[in-house]
């Protein structure tokens, strides 16, 4: 078949890179070469837009055993384990088909984990929907969450945390984050370097169908108005084969059989082939007759393009092949040794007796093209002075703000997935950051995943920041030492200069406070071209971030517990109402630059919160963040069922600012603690210099009282804060 | 008091169940493979939470035909406790262990949260850790817990004191005269919708699950 400029440009492949794969191959590639070039150098695959600036990132700390590049980070735990983490994008398929869309996107993500050699032990999520009234709005999110729960509930995960928030930007492109925290003896860890000429190369899992074709293409494209004509292109999920294909990958890594071992997720059978060679410095010679097909006449295209879900491809030891035939048999799963590992650094695919692809492994994996894509820096915001934003009546801006769409609980979520099973989590959704024990020891693994779009919109690099800064408060506020991130970076279009501003801000601020809070990077995933007609989704480097906590009997939790503790505001007040939801859900504007950070004290003021905690004094603690100081409190009150008495500190607040200033403004390095009476004025005296330290009031009676402004019940809060996502999705 | 417990592909609370009774116990249960044509010699046998089969077909429905459910429904019928939570209670019910169907939850979803359970009474071997009328939280987490039987088979479970469980306060999920967990005709299997292996740590949150354990080994031991 020849291949016109048509086929090349269908493959989403620009002339310039067809040019440079003859270069390559030192002649007109075949379709089938053709196939595997293009889902190889997709955005998607190749981080072709984005590799130049993730290079940028901190990726490096003493307790980092894995950085980027492989499946999965890898940090030490310590007692000999480890723990392997990452996220990933699932956007572009669960807007098209919401429920296969999430749920493949949970499978991927799970296998990312095990094929290291992990035990998953917790998935977390980070969605963003359009406007709730947008008519596509609830379908997706009962789509999306169904999904979801649907996956993760049936491999027996739990889902503790997550995030979700709406936003018109995307109405057309939601986002769909999911991520996967396994654990792992640190001498056990599974990577993708295939090694051994001869070494059979094993395939296990479901059997190869004519779905999900070009969906990594798919995924590097923005949409049109015919994005709904991509459905074919949605793999389907298959959460009772994953969970065997945990079991059977774990039984066979305890075993002294696997070289190497890689699953097969966007672009399924050729990219992991193609990287388990590269990353060996071998060739590969795969014949696709042996490949177990769900239909027959499969063509080599389609086999080697098919992004069917719960695959695996294994390079196992010579004469170790009886050891998978037995244990993935004893789960019932397909296994075949479909190739060899050989010398020639090429990689050949055959069928039916012909050579259908032969080609050279390196250009394909590592010498993809990279752009440096022309960016312009997103234009500067002013600051809002407090004293311009409009003042309204405190209660009833609380209310309306517990009952606004980004800070109404998400318990209809999470109340649909099984954060339970397993019987490790010591925390459960809701809080701060989920706690999941770490099986039969006294330490727990702290998780979480945070991102705040609308700063990264006013101020990419400052929202880049704040969302590394909000994940390590998230994780100190219930008393664990943060570890490391792993990030997905959700944007437009890279080919326009005003997106690719708002990717290089986002990832110069990430990496400033990755940097300063010795908070590395280890694993991630670019997700780009978000945006249909034009409509970028808003920039959202969603982060999640792990963390560990010695001893899980001293860890906090935001619910307020006992009458007549003492509140304190730990950091500084200065009123930052700017790109706030005060202003957005109160006064209806979304102007204004976002909070000023300042990392020194968020690492002071975190270190101080840690400690507190670990001494066993502090069980109350939570951030301050989205909706400021006076949602913090209402949370905590909520979340407890017992109410608050605030004196009115923001009277005598330096320097002097309006209440609705101080009660709502989202300035960041805060967090809100409870301490008993008798340990009060101890604690004030040992915070070290630079942190600041204000009393609140105490805990006890059914409402938040404020001094001058009356008492807001926990009734009348809990009916707007509970109210909004039921009413919303259950609406008839 | 020696227990065992099933695991068919799919199961995944096999390790919360495990890690209660060995709690209870101090001795960790025997793990039995689904192909499996025989039992070892225990006093318990416990169907554990899970998607056995990935409940295609119906929840249940495969697992309930699997080689070791020979042996365990010989064993429950030569009186060897029998204890299914949630998939283990739909699989119960799928084999005949027990009456009554577990349909859909009435709302269609998904639901993972801890709920209120009044025990019906404390004269079995499950529930000497108990008083009777007693309010237990425990959690569920389960797609198809509406429990549904016919007026007939009701009327016979209520008159033979089979019910075992009921919701109290809020119905989780549509089942019939608020059952959350049922008995066989001698009492000695038990199917129930709520993970009481999932509250017997402080650290989960609540302890009410421990009694369920603690009354089987007074009873079995």
């Amino acid at each position: 078949m020849q291949i016109t400029p048509a086929i090349v440009a269908e493959h989403g492949l620009k002339p310039d890179e067809y040019q440079r794969i003859i270069r390559h191959i030192g002649r007109e590639p075949n379709l089938v070469e053709l196939g595997i070039f293009s889902v190889m150098w997709s955005e998607h695959c190749s981080y072709k837009s984005s590799r130049r600036h993730l290079r940028k990132l901190p990726t490096k700390a003493p307790w980092v055993i894995k950085g980027p590049g492989e499946n999965a980070g890898v940090v030490d735990i310590g007692d000999g384990m480890a723990a392997i983490f990452k996220m990933e994008s699932h956007n572009h398929p669960s807007f098209i088909e919401p429920y296969q869309g999430a749920a493949t996107g949970v499978g991927g993500i799970l296998r990312d984990v095990f094929t290291m050699g992990a035990r998953p032990i917790a998935n977390l999520n980070a969605l963003r929907f359009g406007a709730p009234d947008h008519p596509k709005t609830r379908h997706l999110v009962s789509g999306v969450v169904a999904g979801i729960g649907g996956y993760g509930n049936c491999v027996g995960v739990p889902t503790v945390a997550g995030e979700c928030s709406f936003h018109p930007a995307y109405n057309g492109n939601i986002l769909v984050n999911a991520m996967t925290v396994g654990i792992a003896r640190a001498d056990r860890i599974f990577y993708a370097a295939a090694a051994g000429i001869g070494n059979p190369v094993v395939y296990v899992g479901s059997k190869t169908g004519r779905d999900g074709i070009h969906g990594a293409t798919m995924a590097s494209a923005e949409f049109g108005d015919d994005s709904d004509e991509k459905r074919p292109t949605v793999q389907v999920g298959d959460p009772f084969t994953e969970k065997l294909l945990i079991e059977a990958c774990l039984e066979i890594m305890a075993e002294d059989a696997v070289v190497a071992i890689q699953d097969m997720g966007a672009a399924g059978l050729t990219s992991s082939s193609c990287e388990m060679a590269s990353k060996g410095g071998v060739g590969i010679e795969l014949d696709l007759d042996k490949v177990p097909c769900r239909e027959t006449g499969m063509t080599a295209y389609e086999i080697m393009l098919s992004e069917s879900q719960e695959r695996m491809l294994m390079v196992l030891r010579q004469g170790r092949e009886h050891i998978a035939d037995r244990i993935f048999k004893k789960w019932g799963l397909d296994v075949a040794v479909i190739g060899r590992i050989t010398d020639t650094g090429r990689v050949v695919i055959k069928k039916d007796g012909r050579i259908e692809a032969d080609m050279p492994v390196g250009p394909l994996a590592d010498d993809a093209p990279q752009y440096d894509r022309p960016y312009v820096p997103t234009p500067p915001r002013k600051t809002l002075s407090a004293r311009d934003v409009p003042a309204a009546d405190i209660k009833d801006a609380l209310l309306r703000l517990l009952g606004s769409p980004d800070l109404a609980s998400k318990r209809w979520i999470w109340e649909q997935y099984d954060h339970l099973v397993r019987g490790d989590t010591v925390q459960r959704p809701g809080g701060d950051a989920a706690v999941v024990r770490i099986e039969g020891s006294k330490k727990g693994l702290a998780a979480t995943s945070d991102c705040t779009p609308r700063y990264c919109f006013a101020d990419p690099f400052s929202g880049g920041v704040q969302a590394v800064a909000e994940a390590y408060r998230n994780l100190s506020a219930v008393g664990a030492r943060p570890l490391a991130i792993t990030d997905c970076l959700n944007f437009g279009s890279p080919e326009r200069p005003e997106i690719m501003g708002q990717f290089v801000g986002c990832i110069e601020g990430m990496a400033l406070a990755c940097a300063t809070l010795n908070f590395p990077v280890v694993s991630g995933n670019v997700s780009l071209y978000n945006e249909t007609n034009g409509q970028a989704v808003l920039p959202t480097p969603q982060i999640g971030a792990i963390g560990l906590l010695d001893d899980i009997d001293r860890m906090a939790t935001a619910a307020l517990k006992t009458e007549g503790d003492v509140l304190f505001l730990i950091g500084k007040t200065k009123g930052e109402l700017g790109a706030s939801l005060y202003l957005r859900e109160i006064c209806g504007r979304e102007d204004g630059a976002p909070p000023e950070y300042d990392l020194a004290a968020e690492r002071r003021n975190g270190e101080f919160v840690r400690r507190l905690i670990a001494s066993g004094r502090v069980k109350t603690c939570h951030d301050v963040s989205d909706g400021g100081l006076l949602v913090a409190l209402a949370e905590m009150a909520l979340a407890g069922g017992i109410g608050a008495k605030i004196d009115p500190i923001w009277d005598s607040s330096m320097p002097a600012m309006p209440p609705q200033a101080f009660l709502f403004g989202e300035d960041q390095a805060r967090y809100v603690v409870a301490v008993s009476s008798k340990d009060a004025k101890k604690i004030e005296a040992e915070a070290p210099e630079g942190v600041v330290l204000a009393r609140l009031g105490r805990v006890g009676g059914h409402g938040l009282t404020l001094a001058g402004f009356g008492t807001i019940s926990l009734a009348d809060m809990r009916a707007r804060h509970e109210g909004w996502m039921p009413a919303l999705m259950e609406k008839g | 008091m020696k227990s065992a417990v099933v695991l068919f592909p799919g199961t995944n609370r096999e390790r919360d169940i495990a890690v209660a009774l060995e709690r209870a116990t101090g001795q960790a249960p025997a793990i039995v493979w689904h192909a499996e044509t025989s039992l070892p010699k225990v006093d318990l046998i416990v169907l554990p939470g899970g998607f056995s089969y990935g409940d295609y077909l119906r929840s249940g429905a495969i697992a309930a035909r699997a080689p070791i459910m020979r042996a365990v429904v010989d064993a429950a019928e030569a009186g060897v406790a029998v204890l299914g939570i949630c998939n283990g209670f739909q699989i119960l019910t799928e084999s005949g262990l027990l009456p009554g169907v577990l349909l859909p939850n009435a709302h269609g979803k998904f639901a993972c949260k801890n709920v209120a359970l009044r025990v019906e009474t404390s004269q079995t071997i499950f529930t000497g850790g108990y008083e009777a009328g007693q309010t237990i939280t425990v959690p569920i987490a389960h797609h198809d817990g509406n429990y549904f039987a016919d007026d007939e088979t009701l009327a016979r479970l209520e008159g033979e004191g089979r019910i075992a469980f009921r919701y109290v306060g809020e119905n989780p999920n549509g089942s019939i005269r608020d059952i959350a967990g049922v008995y066989n005709a001698t009492k000695t299997v038990l199917g129930l919708m709520p993970h009481p292996e999932d509250a017997t740590d402080a650290r989960h949150g609540g302890t009410d699950g421990l009694g369920l354990f603690k009354g089987l080994t007074a009873a079995l031991s």
